[in-house]
């Protein structure tokens, strides 16, 4: 689905990642760990082609993320669902519509969609929220806005950094519970962060693989995880 | 641009409009500079028009006549005149040939000395007006002529202060035509700024759009898609206020000269209407290319 093979970040001339090589299989689940600065962020962003590499190769859906043109990389973003840590949305535009984004800019009938769009405010819990816009939102009420926005499009794989760093333990919780079920309905789930206590509690109700970032190296976490 | 892309362009699409948030000064910098250039264009073109009337008329109307003044002393004036008629009638090139009556030569000295003057009493040459035929005439030749067998008459074909008169004209029109153009372009830059500026201004937003999977064309499309409305509508109403202005302007008189007659004339009227059309075309070429050029520097 996403594999990156032997893949090197540079950046500034200092080298942030180097001969990283995974595979995001179709229905995996997969932490990305590390100290901050680390490359977290950067290694999400190489999944995406929001990034792309100074060395190796990035393959989104068996092609390789170089050789894709603007609209293709645009095709491709719509099977990728992205949650940021920081959220972004439009500001001027209510929630609903913010969540609706993917869907307005694909072009979709937006009358035939509304129904999917109340489902899945009712599944974020924000359908009271929905004619609020972003800045009136709470911190757990934007990341699952944005948690939303990810998974409107049915996509193939969500990747989302640090969907918990901003809201408390029982939020996150939530948040992971989320991840949780799409990766059961077949989803490639990959999350970054840094909360041990999090991932713990993620394996113990789905299968996941934990990776490190350690000295610029993607490696498999050891057993303590 | 594609056929279906320029249709889905002008129909607009209302939720893609919306993801656009409002961009308040760069939307009334907009409007302004584009009735303003307009209003501008409006004038420049009626000034471009008038003086390509003026150039046209005055080569046409002077370069088919001639005047032949008899400088001689009245006891000869009548014979030298009636010979010189003579030799104009023979001369190849020559329509009609006749000389002014002493009431149509007072009259044109009427704007000088006034009216009633006594021209018996004065040392004023006959004039005799030539009108040219089609084919023209050798007024080199016509000159030697005159010389050989008319010592009074001397020929004056206009060349001299015709010439000067058209290039003037002409050039007026050229600069007119140069001032619509540097409207034009002036145009498009300022909306070019101010695209920027609403492009730099969302910066975030474009953000947001690409990487939910927006097309480059869909993000582009939002924003030329509101410049181009705006400059079309300030360039209409510029338009509007210009045409309003050049018919205040006094009509075409021969007592105003130059001055009167600025306006359009006829279908001429219809010309300033591409003004808003062009104007909204500067806009969305203007646009267009800075959201692309914007657009390609974001991953």
């Amino acid at each position: 689905m996403i594999e990156l093979d032997n893949v090197g970040y540079s950046y500034g001339g200092g080298e942030l990642l180097s001969d990283v090589s995974v595979r995001l299989s179709p229905g995996s689940f997969h932490f990305l760990t590390g100290p901050s600065g680390a490359g977290k962020t950067t290694l999400l962003k190489l999944c995406y082609g929001a990034l792309l590499p100074t060395s190796g190769v990035v393959r989104a859906f068996d092609a390789d993320m170089r050789g894709l043109d603007r609209d293709q990389m645009a095709m491709m973003r719509r099977r990728i669902g992205v949650v940021h840590q920081d959220c972004r949305f439009l500001d001027h535009l209510p929630v609903a519509d913010n969540i609706a984004l993917p869907l307005i800019v694909s072009g979709r009938d937006m009358a035939a969609e509304s129904g999917n769009l109340r489902e899945l405010m009712n599944w974020v819990g924000l359908s009271s929220r929905a004619d609020a816009t972003p800045p009136e939102l709470s911190g757990g009420e934007r990341q699952r806005a944005a948690l939303a926005r990810a998974v409107i499009m049915s996509p193939d794989v969500v990747l989302a950094d640090e969907p918990t760093g901003n809201v408390d333990w029982e939020m996150s919780q939530r948040l992971l519970q989320l991840l949780i079920e799409l990766n059961r309905m077949g989803k490639t789930v990959l999350i970054a962060s840094h909360d041990l206590g999090l991932i713990r509690a993620a394996k113990r109700e789905v299968q996941a693989r934990v990776l490190r970032i350690s000295n610029r190296r993607l490696q498999l976490a050891g057993a303590d995880l | 641009m594609s056929k279906g892309n320029i249709r889905s362009f002008l129909l607009g699409d209302a939720q893609a409009d919306r993801v656009v948030p409002p961009s308040g000064f760069t939307a009334q910098l907009t409007l302004f500079v584009s009735g303003a250039m307009a209003f501008l264009a409006v004038f420049a073109l009626a000034l471009s028009l008038a003086s390509g009337r003026l150039a046209d008329r005055w080569a046409s109307e002077l370069a088919r006549s001639a005047t032949l003044r008899i400088n001689a002393p009245a006891d000869q004036r009548a014979a030298q005149t009636e010979a010189a008629l003579k030799i104009l009638k023979q001369t190849p090139g020559v329509a009609s040939a006749r000389a002014l009556s002493a009431e149509e030569q007072a009259a044109l000295l009427a704007p000088w000395f006034g009216a009633g003057l006594p021209l018996e009493d004065l040392p004023v040459p006959q004039l005799i007006e030539v009108i040219e035929a089609e084919i023209g005439y050798d007024a080199a030749g016509l000159r030697l002529r005159l010389g050989a067998e008319v010592p009074g008459a001397v020929l004056d074909d206009h060349t001299r202060w015709r010439k000067p008169l058209v290039d003037a004209a002409n050039s007026l029109r050229r600069l007119a035509l140069v001032s619509v153009l540097l409207i034009g372009g002036a145009t498009a830059a300022m909306i070019t700024l101010a695209a920027h500026a609403a492009l730099a201004a969302n910066a975030q937003v474009i953000e947001v759009l690409r990487l939910v999977g927006a097309r480059d064309r869909y993000i582009a499309g939002a924003f030329v898609r509101r410049f181009t409305l705006r400059a079309l509508i300030g360039a209409g109403v510029g338009t509007a206020l210009g045409l309003g202005g050049v018919m205040l302007l006094p009509e075409a008189s021969d007592e105003g000269g130059f001055l009167t007659g600025l306006g359009f004339q006829g279908l001429g009227w219809l010309l300033p209407l591409l003004v808003p059309l062009l104007g909204a075309a500067v806009a969305f070429a203007a646009t267009w290319t800075a959201a692309r050029r914007k657009l390609k520097g974001l991953a």
